[in-house]
């Protein structure tokens, strides 16, 4: 199989963002995953988010780990940084990584099994350490790789394509997400982009740990009557709790909205989020509430998606360490190495 | 939005906006492929058969194909149809001989004069003789052709490809009455035939009508009866200093043949502005490389003469005012008028029809233009044994209309000698075909790049200056006229959609890299076309909506700009997107067999 590259040539009425870059400038190669696979979906919607927030691509670091999801970095953001790491180790590398560059924007693209199965712990401690990122797991429910095997967000009951039940309960990124201290938290699914590209909008200005489940269907292995991870399950039991807009310091809000059903989030670095409550009684802000309401909806069945639970004076993994404002790379030989009398300091403080 | 009919042959077939923008409607695409496969006379089939003069269009067509090229509105310049059309003829083998003599069905005794041995009448002749009539073809001149051998210059089309391709129809068992002028319609039908042609063109040249005009009458001349003397050699010079009056193809082939005969410094005069004038840009282009310079918005005001003979010229200065209507009118500009000096002065400024040869009384209506009443889509007069086409039919026009007359006209009067309904038109023959071959595999060549438009190779300059029969353009070689062919996007092969195989992954609309589909809410039109990945401002490009999807929206895609990649076909997991090959084929006289239809794609 040869995959010819996408054309380059492009819509002659092509808008250009702040930077002067189109939307296609944030592409990367051409995706070698199957036709129709969710994952190329939300690849489109980075793509689209980092376009809209006029990001710098070179100021990008997208690192991943091992999967079907974990090669998508590579169909996304051509002139950003990577790093393809070892199974279940994105979170590390991204969490060295942050910590000696503050002034780089992270992803962290994950799947379910890099994320919920050999990399669970790292998935874990990332979230509870607040390091600021953006982490997406593309969540299909199957072992895509090897041929569809259930994962560890399966569901329970849901059918593989021989018609075999999963047994196991599923475990919940975004309950555990939102247990473990995550302060931007979302669910989306792929094939709904208008819900997922203002989500990563938001999650990329967020300052903290961000983290999006999106649901994204396996064309090959989990797309056939009794998975709950089809195409047709999720537009089925999709719930979305709210629409999300991201507001940029260009057009802010100055209409009033009509009370309850809209609300205005300011976040920390100044970015507004627009939600268009779609569930009443839902509190975005209310951590305890988002957990209830999950495992409510969970119970009969719904797939609770939206901006789901959110802490807008949030802080990072830096300001809990109280760490340099600058990066290793600006700081000078002194400065990374002040020598023994420092050290000698440091230790008499600590005795 | 209501679904789009794609059963409708006119929706594939407007979406192939060369062969739509084509008066004959001849398979771009398909002959494009076969030209990049190598296969020339293949390639000159399907041309001989829809527009019967590949080598002579390949020189010098107007080209409407070109400017409706999609590859003109995704990059710069659209693919050079035209120059590739030449490709054809000029490395077509001599197998092809076999091929044009389409053999004759015997004799059904009807019988149908021709006036003209233009291509209207040409091409009439070619589709009615093999099924069996009796044709025979009335001109003036020595030889066939009309215009295309009298007004065009050697230099832009030799006078072999235009004897190649007449014998190609003449041999087909046509009898040609040269040297004959028909002086009486009357007389032509008193001799029995069962329908007449009238292809006599326009052939009278519009005067210039300004003081001086007739005492230096010896050294002005009329551009269209200039160049035909050319043509046959009957003037071999022209002054040092000419200047040729007039905004149009026949003034740029009057300056140019000025050039070659003698003629150092020559000016081309236009009324309008440069941008407004007829000619072609690219005729302008050739003209002004030959160091012609064209001066625009300069009326001509007198013709200045002394002791009889002609001195030159004066021109009054103008600008052009648009009204609050958006009509334009040249205004004086108030400078003084410039005074031009010059041997001779040629007179391009139009042609008009002239049939002095018809009686008023024997059926044809005229109107007020002195143009007989034609129906335009029968082709037919109010005589109903006379019919008419190519220039005399609705006045000046170029070869590929006289073409397209040709073979309507040709149809009307085989039903009309049929005893059938003139106006019954018959249907176009059209194919649908999947592309597919395997999984990103098909079989057109789908790996568009940006490739900007090759140049066509001239003959070097001073040699081209001192000839007036040698070819300036030389024509694409076999390399060139590849790397060109590669540019043409196939429109051809089209992207049907089928919604009950979608599962509204959205890859097709992530993959598009001209963001041409969207899968949106139904709604008018107008709402609509704002509404998609990429609006939709054109309002010349359909869109092609689809319904029946699961979650009830359409599909709605925006023809304009589609590369036809098939990147929505390879990203489409259930094949609910393929490419397939739409060949559109126009209805004759007699079919033509030229390529089996299946596997020509290559």
């Amino acid at each position: 199989m040869t995959y010819l590259p996408k054309p380059k040539l492009a819509h002659p009425e092509l808008q250009k963002n702040d930077l002067g870059f189109t939307r296609r400038d944030y592409e990367g190669s051409i995706s070698t995953l199957c036709a129709g696979c969710g994952h190329d979906s939300i690849s489109a919607a980075i793509i689209r988010a980092c376009y809209e927030l006029s990001l710098p691509p070179h100021r990008i670091a997208k690192l991943s780990g091992i999967g079907c999801s974990s090669k998508t970095p590579t169909y996304f953001l051509g002139n950003s940084h990577g790093f393809n790491s070892v199974h279940g180790r994105m979170p590390s590398v991204l969490t060295g990584a942050n910590l000696a560059n503050r002034e780089l924007i992270y992803l962290g693209v994950s799947g379910d099994g890099d994320s919920a199965s050999i990399g669970f712990g790292q998935f874990s401690h990332s979230i509870r350490r607040g390091v600021n990122m953006t982490y997406i797991v593309e969540n299909n429910g199957v072992y895509g790789l090897t041929k569809g095997q259930f994962s560890a967000t399966a569901d329970r009951g849901a059918k593989n394509k021989r018609g075999v039940e999963n047994m196991d309960e599923a475990i919940d990124m975004v309950g555990i997400a939102i247990q473990l201290g995550a302060t931007y938290v979302a669910r989306s699914f792929s094939g709904d982009k208008n819900q997922l590209v203002p989500l990563i909008k938001g999650a990329l200005q967020h300052q903290g740990a961000a983290f999006i489940d999106t649901i994204s269907p396996c064309v090959m292995f989990n797309n056939h009557d009794g998975s709950t991870k089809s195409y047709d399950y999720v537009r089925e039991h999709n719930e979305a709790v709210n629409f999300m807009d991201v507001v940029t310091g260009r057009n802010e809000i100055t209409v009033d909205y009509e009370p309850g059903t809209t609300e205005i989030v300011r976040q920390h670095n100044g970015g507004l989020l627009k939600l268009r409550k779609l569930a009443n009684d839902y509190d975005v802000t209310d951590r305890v509430a988002a957990m209830n309401f999950l495992e409510t909806r969970k119970a009969r069945g719904e797939i609770v998606t939206g901006l789901l639970y959110v802490d807008p004076d949030a802080d990072d993994l830096h300001g809990f360490l109280e760490t340099s404002d600058k990066p290793f790379n600006s700081m000078s030989d002194e400065e990374l190495i002040p020598g023994s009398a420092a050290l000698e300091k440091l230790n008499a403080s600590l005795r | 939005m209501q679904p789009t009919d794609i059963s409708n042959p006119d929706y594939f077939h407007k979406v192939v906006d060369c062969q739509w923008a084509c008066p004959a409607h001849t398979p771009v695409p398909e002959y494009i492929r076969l030209i990049a496969a190598g296969r020339y006379d293949d390639a000159y089939m399907i041309n001989w058969k829809s527009n019967v003069f590949p080598g002579v269009l390949g020189r010098t067509c107007d080209r409407p194909c070109e400017p409706a090229c999609r590859r003109g509105r995704v990059e710069e310049e659209p693919v050079a149809i035209c120059r590739l059309k030449r490709v054809a003829a000029d490395y077509k083998s001599d197998a092809i001989l076999e091929r044009v003599r389409l053999g004759r069905a015997p004799s059904n005794g009807k019988r149908i004069a021709c006036v003209g041995a233009g291509p209207a009448s040409l091409t009439v002749a070619r589709d009615l003789a093999p099924s069996g009539y009796e044709v025979v073809v009335y001109d003036s001149a020595p030889k066939g052709g009309g215009f295309i051998r009298s007004q065009i210059p050697a230099f832009r089309l030799p006078e072999r490809v235009i004897d190649e391709e007449i014998s190609f129809i003449t041999e087909l068992g046509i009898e040609t009455r040269y040297n004959t002028y028909v002086p009486s319609l009357n007389g032509l039908l008193d001799e029995g035939y069962d329908a007449v042609f009238v292809g006599s063109g326009a052939p009278r040249g519009r005067d210039l009508d300004v003081p001086g005009r007739q005492e230096a009458a010896a050294n002005i001349h009329i551009g269209i009866d200039w160049l035909s003397s050319v043509s046959f050699g009957h003037i071999k010079t022209i002054g040092r200093r000419v200047i040729v009056l007039g905004g149009g193809n026949t003034a740029m082939d009057c300056c140019r043949s000025a050039r070659r005969l003698g003629g150092e410094e020559v000016k081309v005069v236009v009324r309008s502005g440069f941008e407004e004038m007829k000619a072609s840009p690219w005729e302008k282009e050739d003209a002004m490389n030959e160091d012609i310079p064209i001066l625009n918005f300069m009326v001509p005001k007198t013709v200045v003469h002394e002791h009889g003979k002609l001195a030159g010229m004066t021109f009054e200065k103008v600008k052009a005012v648009y009204d609050e209507k958006g009509r334009r009118n040249l205004v004086p500009t108030g400078e003084p008028d410039e005074f031009i000096a010059c041997d001779d002065v040629l007179v391009a400024i139009g042609q008009e029809n002239s049939f002095p040869w018809i009686e008023r009384d024997i059926g044809i209506e005229f109107d007020r233009w002195g143009l007989a009443k034609v129906d335009e889509t029968t082709f037919q007069s109010t005589n109903p044994k006379v019919f008419f086409g190519g220039d005399s039919a609705f006045g000046p026009k170029n070869i590929i209309w006289a073409v397209a007359h040709g073979h309507q006209a040709a149809i009307s009067i085989d039903k009309f000698c049929q005893g059938q309904d003139v106006q019954a038109r018959l249907p176009p023959d059209t194919t649908l075909v999947s592309q597919k071959m395997g999984i990103h595999e098909w079989s057109y060549d789908n790996d568009i790049r940006i490739d900007l438009r090759y140049k066509v190779p001239h003959l070097e300059k001073s040699k081209a200056l001192s000839s007036i029969k040698d070819e300036v353009e030389l024509g694409f070689d076999v390399e060139l006229a590849f790397k060109e062919a590669q540019r043409c996007l196939n429109c051809d092969v089209q992207t049907v959609f089928e919604p009950k195989l979608c599962i509204e992954c959205d890859a097709c609309v992530d993959i598009c890299p001209v963001d041409s589909i969207t899968f949106t809410e139904n709604g008018e039109e107008a709402d609509l076309r704002t509404r998609l990945t990429a609006p939709a401002l054109d309002l010349t490009q359909d869109i092609y909506v689809a319904d029946g999807l699961k979650t009830g929206r359409i599909m709605a895609k925006d023809e304009d700009v589609c590369l036809h990649c098939g990147m929505c076909a390879e990203r489409c997991p259930t094949g609910a997107w393929d490419m397939q090959r739409f060949l559109f084929d126009m209805a004759q006289v007699t079919p033509i067999a030229t390529v089996a239809k299946e596997g020509v794609a290559a």
